[in-house]
């Protein structure tokens, strides 16, 4: 059976290329650099076969494998996917590719160690979408903060030891509460640490909000939820731009993911008893930091509080418990993963050139650099939400779920889309248009080859996504019904 | 033969470490000057004959001398991961003993001397010979602290631990002697069967329980008792330091197996007790003060009382499991601050001690392998997936939940976090950090080098394989209850 290890060989190949590439050293730059392009590309590959036989039609889960790990604490490696996870695996394995030919050439110190980080990191990040185990989950929920601490203090910028370790303690600090919840459940569930057996795991009310809490503590940080996102702006504007680009891209979805795989399964009473105050924070995400990314000055910054926007409408959509919803949302996870990469990308792109992210030292970029700025503006316009691109079907699919449930919180998330048509356009106005004011944007060089590949590809899957959507959802409907069934099912012990 | 020699033979390992701790002793009288090495071989050739006499010895269990001695899995594995501890030491101790001149046979003697006397508690079925062995460790102990004659810091080191460490052998005495007062046995097994008849709440037994779990709190390293730790752990020589901070914690676990599980288990609810708050203070303490610390060995020092704290949860479980994690808490630790101080040593060279930790100031870019082990070492010890220092935390958290202290765990986690902040500055003062002009370290020393990348690197390959340690572990105490 070649199908049952294409996760293990997801998570591994990467991982162990990573290695590779370490031990080619950073004194081989240029080998270390083709090294990791190869690697990211034989990881690709090797999760393209997952999306070919994958079977649409089933919420069960696919390409399982379960080995016994520590047996003295039943623990089990145990992986599997359904048509949520599917997704982010390819968005992983793809961003990763990108991300690595994005970093060719700006990053000069230790390379080996740089490309390295990235590539261990997407294994880890793979591991996560694909485990069953509550612990394996939780292993590599951890594990890939160590690179990402790195990648943001070695090769940050100015503050960047600051930003790095309040992001990991942030990060630790709300995982940890959910290990002691993974070990409650343990007790509750006859000693199985496999998370298909926690759902089905009866549990009273407050222990369901309890565990919900802690869940809550970690997914909210990661996504990062007003008010737990302080950590987010300052990573994103140390962080090189391909730590960015991952961060926003993947990271903030594991913190959704959990949401969807922990969450709404195992506790969804409490879920539905503490939706209004999901609904809340989502609707404070989407209307007050989108207010507060007006106000901007870095570039980096804007697009980060852009992004905790845009995933307060993932998890408004989450907690209206409607498949509409649900599956606008992880639709909106995909095209932000898309789009967010991009946008991040598009300001490293002028960074390279100028070194400074502030909006003022720009304007009229679009007379020197005008395939740039037409790239740009595609995907300032998918972060607007603008139909035809990926990021009008989500947020469309979100509030017209929303709508069925609270008219008021559909009202509410609507205005938001205005919003953050400002911020972005505002921005693009500033930085992109107009006459030229500076001498030094006078002498900016339009994209080169590589550049112009990165951000060609991924103007393409925005539009693909946005025009032809129906394949993406073709793939998580029926895992989302599923999911939509077992929220709706109390599991409050009679 | 009369019955008190019956069995001798389980006792193999015990005289074989004794006779090759004399013949030590007396080939470097004699051959020390001219062939100092040979010291160092000896005792290598001793800890292997006994890795292997031990092996020889699993699977049977019983006792001898007339109960004064105890065979059962636990006396094995825990022997097994001492051999282990001391082979470690000898190994990263050559060249820094060297730098210092101290390089002299009497170390290894006392090491072995140290470790027999880690291994009569482990194999104690008696207060008597339970006490023997703690005084032997102790003696020889306070001796190795105080070698390093020269070194004003060393010598009041020495003289805190004599001081303190008798007082805390006092106390366990004295709780003994209530003990056997009670019950009128010396004999562990015999007083858990007179216990039966005596009320939980007799004052006389509460004492005795109270003043025993004072005196392996000291030895541990528990807070409030822990007061001796910091300044020892930072005046010893690192090559002393990585020895307290290794083998003898298996010691003073023993003690917690012999007298509080064989002898006091009908006393659980009392001692229980007692390490709720041991564990809570440690906990607290350990990790809140080791953040100040700008000196590395006694940042690890309260490192030390906050780890302490950690597998204290796992006793405060009482269960078999819980105990068992605590023994894997126990034996990780030990794995992690032999290399934590092993990399200290190798960084230190002569006329200077890498004990600021400022010392490894931009390490990732003088020595990027070194700083890399130093990575894993940190990141385990602060319990960070996937180093083995996570499932340690893992299995005594589940242990602890398991036993209903849900709120203890919630505690323990959160400590983790504000420990795992010091461990960080660690990380970040190797990476992120320029090197200084004065902190050029120079690492030679190939023995060394080799042994701490093998320890460090278990730290990471039994964080991704961790079954075979934890069943090991848990195989130790089959049956412990």
């Amino acid at each position: 059976m070649v199908h049952s290890s294409l996760l293990s060989y997801a998570i591994w190949v990467p991982i162990i290329g990573g290695l590779l590439v370490l031990a080619v050293g950073d004194r081989r730059a240029e080998a270390a650099r083709w090294l990791a392009l190869l690697v990211s590309l034989a990881a690709f590959a090797v999760t393209i076969p997952l999306f070919t036989g994958f079977d649409p039609r089933t919420a069960a889960m696919q390409f399982s494998e379960r080995v016994a790990w520590i047996p003295s604490l039943n623990i089990f490696y145990h992986l599997g996917i359904d048509g949520i996870s599917l997704w982010f695996i390819l968005l992983t394995s793809f961003l990763t590719v990108l991300v690595v030919i994005s970093s060719w050439r700006n990053v000069k110190e230790r390379v080996a160690q740089f490309m390295a980080a990235f590539l261990i990191m997407e294994g880890m990040m793979i591991g996560v979408f694909c485990a069953l185990d509550a612990i394996l989950f939780y292993v590599f929920w951890e594990a890939m903060l160590i690179p990402m601490f790195l990648i943001i203090g070695v090769w940050g910028g100015p503050r960047r030891v600051y930003a790095t370790i309040k992001f990991f303690l942030y990060t630790f600090l709300g995982s940890v509460l959910m290990l002691v919840a993974l070990l409650y459940l343990y007790y509750h569930s006859n000693s199985s640490f496999c998370l298909l057996v926690f759902q089905k795991t009866p549990l009273g009310m407050t222990a369901q909000v309890l565990i919900f809490l802690a869940f809550f503590l970690a997914f909210a940080v990661k996504i990062p939820m007003w008010p737990m996102h302080t950590w987010l702006p300052d990573a994103h504007v140390e962080a090189p731009t391909a730590g960015s680009v991952i961060l926003a891209a993947v990271m903030l979805k594991m913190g959704a993911y959990g949401f969807l795989r922990l969450s709404l399964p195992i506790v969804p009473d409490a879920s539905h008893k503490l939706a209004w105050l999901m609904m809340l924070l989502s609707l404070i995400a989407i209307i007050y930091v989108a207010l507060v990314a007006i106000v901007q000055e870095d570039m980096k910054k804007l697009i980060a509080y852009s992004s905790i926007a845009h995933m307060g409408f993932v998890t408004l959509g989450f907690f209206v418990f409607d498949s509409v919803a649900i599956e606008g949302s992880i639709i909106q996870m995909l095209s932000h993963g898309f789009i967010s990469a991009a946008m991040f990308l598009c300001v490293g792109v002028l960074y390279d050139r100028m070194h400074t992210r502030n909006i003022k030292a720009y304007g009229g970029v679009a007379n020197v650099m005008p395939i740039f700025a037409a790239l740009m503006m595609l995907f300032a316009m998918g972060n607007v939400g603008l139909p035809g691109t990926s990021g009008f079907v989500g947020e469309f699919m979100v509030v017209l779920g929303a709508y069925q449930v609270s008219p008021w919180a559909a009202i509410l998330a609507a205005t938001g889309l205005i919003t953050g048509a400002s911020y972005t356009l505002w921005l693009f106005k500033r930085a992109i248009f107009g006459s030229v004011t500076h001498p030094e944007v006078a002498g900016l060089k339009d994209l080169d080859g590589r550049e112009m590949f990165v951000l060609g590809t991924l103007a393409a899957f925005t539009l693909l996504l946005g025009l032809w959507p129906a394949p993406f959802l073709n793939i998580v409907h029926s895992s989302v019904q599923h999911l939509v069934t077992q929220v709706s099912l109390s599991k409050i012990p009679a | 033969m009369n019955s008190f020699l019956m069995h001798w033979t389980f006792a193999i390992p015990e005289i074989w470490v004794l006779t090759m701790a004399c013949v030590v002793l007396l080939t470097d009288l004699f051959w020390g000057d001219r062939l100092r090495d040979l010291a160092v071989v000896l005792t290598v050739l001793t800890l292997i004959g006994a890795v292997v006499l031990t092996i020889f010895e699993m699977g049977q269990s019983g006792t001898a001398f007339a109960g004064l001695f105890v065979l059962d899995p636990f006396t094995n594995v825990a022997e097994l991961f001492s051999y282990l501890a001391v082979l470690m030491v000898v190994l990263y101790s050559r060249r820094y003993l060297v730098d210092r001149g101290i390089y002299r046979g009497e170390v290894f003697v006392l090491l072995l001397f140290a470790l027999l006397g880690i291994m009569v508690m482990v194999s104690g079925g008696s207060l008597l010979s339970i006490y023997l062995g703690l005084e032997l460790l102790a003696l020889s102990q306070y001796a190795l602290v105080a070698f390093y004659r020269d070194s004003v810091v060393a010598t009041e080191a020495g003289l805190k631990y004599f001081v303190l460490g008798a007082l805390a052998s006092g106390m366990l005495l004295y709780g003994m002697s209530l003990l056997y007062g009670l019950t009128g046995t010396l004999d562990v097994r015999n007083i858990a069967g007179a216990l039966v008849n005596v009320t939980a709440s007799n004052l006389v037994l509460v004492f005795a329980i109270v003043f025993i779990v004072a005196g392996i709190a000291f030895k541990l390293g528990a807070a409030p008792f822990h007061m001796w730790l910091p300044d020892v752990y930072q005046g010893a020589p690192t090559v002393v330091t990585a020895f307290l901070a290794s083998a003898p914690k298996i010691g003073a676990f023993a003690l917690i197996i012999r007298l509080l599980v064989d002898g006091g288990y009908g006393m659980l609810e009392s001692w229980q007790q007692i390490f709720v708050a041991l564990s809570l203070v440690s906990l607290v303490v350990g990790n809140v003060i080791a953040i100040a610390q700008q000196n590395i060995k006694r940042m690890l020092a309260y490192s030390t009382v906050g780890h302490v704290g950690f597998l204290s949860l796992g006793i405060v479980a009482g269960t078999e499991a819980g105990l068992a994690s605590a023994f894997f808490y126990t034996v990780v630790y030990v794995l992690m601050s032999l290399a934590g101080f092993g990399m200290i040593m190798l960084l230190s060279r002569a006329g200077f001690e890498a004990e600021r930790i400022d010392d490894f100031k931009g390490l990732a870019q003088r020595k990027p392998w070194y700083a890399f082990l130093m990575l894993i070492i940190m990141f385990s010890m602060a319990g960070v997936p996937p180093t083995v220092g996570f499932y340690a935390k893992l299995a005594v958290f589940q242990a602890v939940i398991a036993a209903g202290y849900v709120w203890l765990a919630v505690i323990g986690v959160l400590l983790a976090v504000i420990g795992a902040f010091y461990y960080l500055r660690v990380v970040k003062v190797m990476y992120f950090d320029k090197a200084d002009a004065e902190t050029g370290i120079i690492v030679r020393d190939d023995l060394a080098s080799t042994a701490l990348s093998i320890n460090s690197l278990a730290l990471l390959v039994l964080g991704i394989l961790p079954g075979p340690l934890m069943a090991f572990c848990f195989y130790a105490m089959q049956g412990v209850i």
